[in-house]
């Protein structure tokens, strides 16, 4: 028999490069930008008494969190429809459904951005069909504001609501669909009373990242919002960039870490970590 | 077996949902094709003078190469860790498993913009003392890339452990092996798919990674996203959309081969 010691030896050699390296590059300086935010400008509690009274940071806060809200409902709603496709359908509508989910998602976020600037700006596609066929004549502001937001958030964060969808689904029984439907429950009957309410878990998980990512959501906001719209992640960008206010940047970001703790605290009640996969 | 497919309502709901999905890697394609100089439409005529463009002005190529070589350096140096680190958790099964992975898989769960000024703060620490390795320097960004990838290259490694059959290494122990055996000749080769998948996908992360590169880089250090978020801020350049369409098709022609060879492998 090997020895204890030896064995508690080999854990700490092969685990100790990695467990050193994010202590060393991610935990202490984290910890430093705790730091920033009490002692940055001065000593004390102003950053986080800014926060509460300042309303530029006030006004970014609620329409963060209005946004990730129409974000959730809207790509939740959208990587159902299509994950049950993707679940359920024939083989031929299966391999559909996978491209359309799986392209975009493997499509680098500037691409993806880049793409609806393409499509919605003042020159873009869009614009350009709507004034040939003479719906409008001036062209509709569809990007740089809170709707071009929108629309690319929900792109990007439909995939990711279909994989705890697609589990959740996955994992439900035929037999009971079946046996609604022999028993003369139309196909909207079936589908709203047995099918949603069995595939619960995955919902919430789905709208639970989504949610998460929205609040921390950087680079889509910043290019389809054009500055107009800025949301937490780019206001804390621009604390450090361009107004040298590095104490409230910091502490935006302790209170964002804390937010976003809680929620998945609370998101772990509900559904064990293996559903969202 | 009978089973239950989606309704007309769904499928056409379906429809909407994957043309949304497509819409803004369509678009791009006549973007690109555009012999304007901004960002328009093609009117009538045609020009691929966006496609040279790439080639032909240096800035794309360089910071291609230096992406590729961030990515590299990034995803070796994050496999690597990764890998000893399942390999402690899977071979020892020390106590805290389960808190130490938590702590391993930080980067993956906290905001991004949280990690980009954790890493922001790091690197402009070790300016004060290092010039070729912080702030705004390759190495820097190459490191801070591995922060990020790691922990999707150990849940990766740990779930193809996960899958491999205790039985085959206790064999390998009570036939005298060294920890040192145990681990590159006899796990290793059965992991060695979920080892490449994770190198891969490391790489893949740092290369397309924005977000945390945005704090910590300025003038120097310019990837490829770098580079294309400095032509989307201000006026917008058509040589993104050439770009962009370059890798849609290798997008799709790698998921096109993944998906091919899932399939001649018989797995899903």
């Amino acid at each position: 028999m090997r020895s204890y010691l030896s064995d508690r030896m080999g854990a700490a050699l092969l685990m100790a490069p990695l467990l050193l390296f994010l202590v060393v590059a991610y935990a202490w300086p984290f910890l430093g930008v705790v730091k920033w935010s009490f002692t940055l400008p001065t000593p004390g509690l102003g950053q986080y008494e800014a926060l509460l009274t300042d309303d530029l940071v006030q006004s970014v806060f609620i329409r963060t969190l209005r946004i990730a809200a129409v974000v959730t409902v809207v790509s939740v709603a959208a990587a159902y429809a299509i994950t049950v496709v993707w679940v359920r359908g024939t083989p031929a509508q299966r391999l559909i459904a996978e491209f359309c989910i799986l392209v975009p998602f493997w499509i680098s976020v500037l691409t993806r951005a880049f793409g609806w600037v393409a499509l919605l700006s003042n020159r873009g596609l869009i614009n350009t069909w709507l004034q040939a066929i003479g719906f409008t004549s001036e062209p509709l502001a569809l990007v740089r504001n809170e709707f071009g937001v929108i629309v690319g958030m929900t792109h990007f964060l439909i995939p990711f609501a279909v994989f705890p969808l697609a589990s959740a689904m996955r994992s439900l029984d035929d037999r009971v669909l079946l046996a609604a439907r022999g028993l003369g429950s139309s196909r909207m009957r079936t589908f709203w009373t047995v099918f949603v309410p069995m595939t619960r878990s995955g919902i919430i998980g789905a709208a639970m990242i989504v949610f998460v990512f929205s609040l921390g959501f950087f680079v889509t906001p910043a290019i389809l919002g054009g500055g107009r719209s800025v949301m937490i992640a780019e206001l804390i960008y621009l604390r450090i960039f361009q107004s040298p206010d590095w104490g409230l940047g910091a502490a935006i970001s302790v209170v964002l870490v804390l937010f976003v703790g809680a929620l998945m605290a609370l998101l772990f009640r509900y559904v064990r970590p293996k559903q969202l996969i | 077996m009978p089973t239950y497919r989606p309704g007309p309502v769904s499928l056409i709901i379906a429809a909407f949902v994957a043309l949304f999905l497509l819409m803004p890697l369509l678009a791009v394609i006549p973007v690109s094709l555009t012999p304007s100089r901004m960002l328009a439409m093609p009117s009538g005529e045609l020009s691929l003078r966006h496609y040279r463009a790439l080639i032909e002005d240096p800035r794309w190529l360089q910071s291609i190469l230096l992406s590729i070589r961030i990515g590299i350096v990034s995803s070796a140096f994050s496999t690597v860790l990764a890998l000893c680190f399942s390999l402690g958790v899977w071979m020892f099964q020390p106590r805290f498993t389960a808190a130490l992975v938590g702590f391993v898989l930080l980067p993956m769960v906290v905001p991004p913009v949280v990690s980009a000024i954790t890493l922001y703060f790091l690197l402009t620490s070790i300016s004060g003392f290092s010039s070729f390795f912080g702030y705004d320097t390759w190495l820097g960004v190459a490191m801070a890339h591995a922060v990020m990838t790691v922990p999707f290259a150990t849940v990766l490694i740990l779930v193809s452990l996960s899958q491999l059959d205790r039985r085959i290494d206790l064999a390998a122990r009570g036939l005298g092996a060294t920890v040192w055996e145990r681990a590159t000749r006899v796990i290793m080769p059965n992991i060695k798919f979920g080892i490449i998948t994770a190198a891969l996908l490391s790489f893949v992360l740092s290369w397309e990674e924005i977000g945390v590169t945005l704090f910590i880089t300025s003038v120097n250090a310019i990837t490829l996203p770098r580079l294309m978020w400095m032509g989307l801020r201000d006026n917008i350049d058509p040589a993104i959309a050439a770009l962009s369409v370059i890798l849609i098709i290798i997008t799709v022609l790698v998921l096109a081969v993944r998906s091919f060879v899932a399939r001649q492998r018989g797995g899903h």
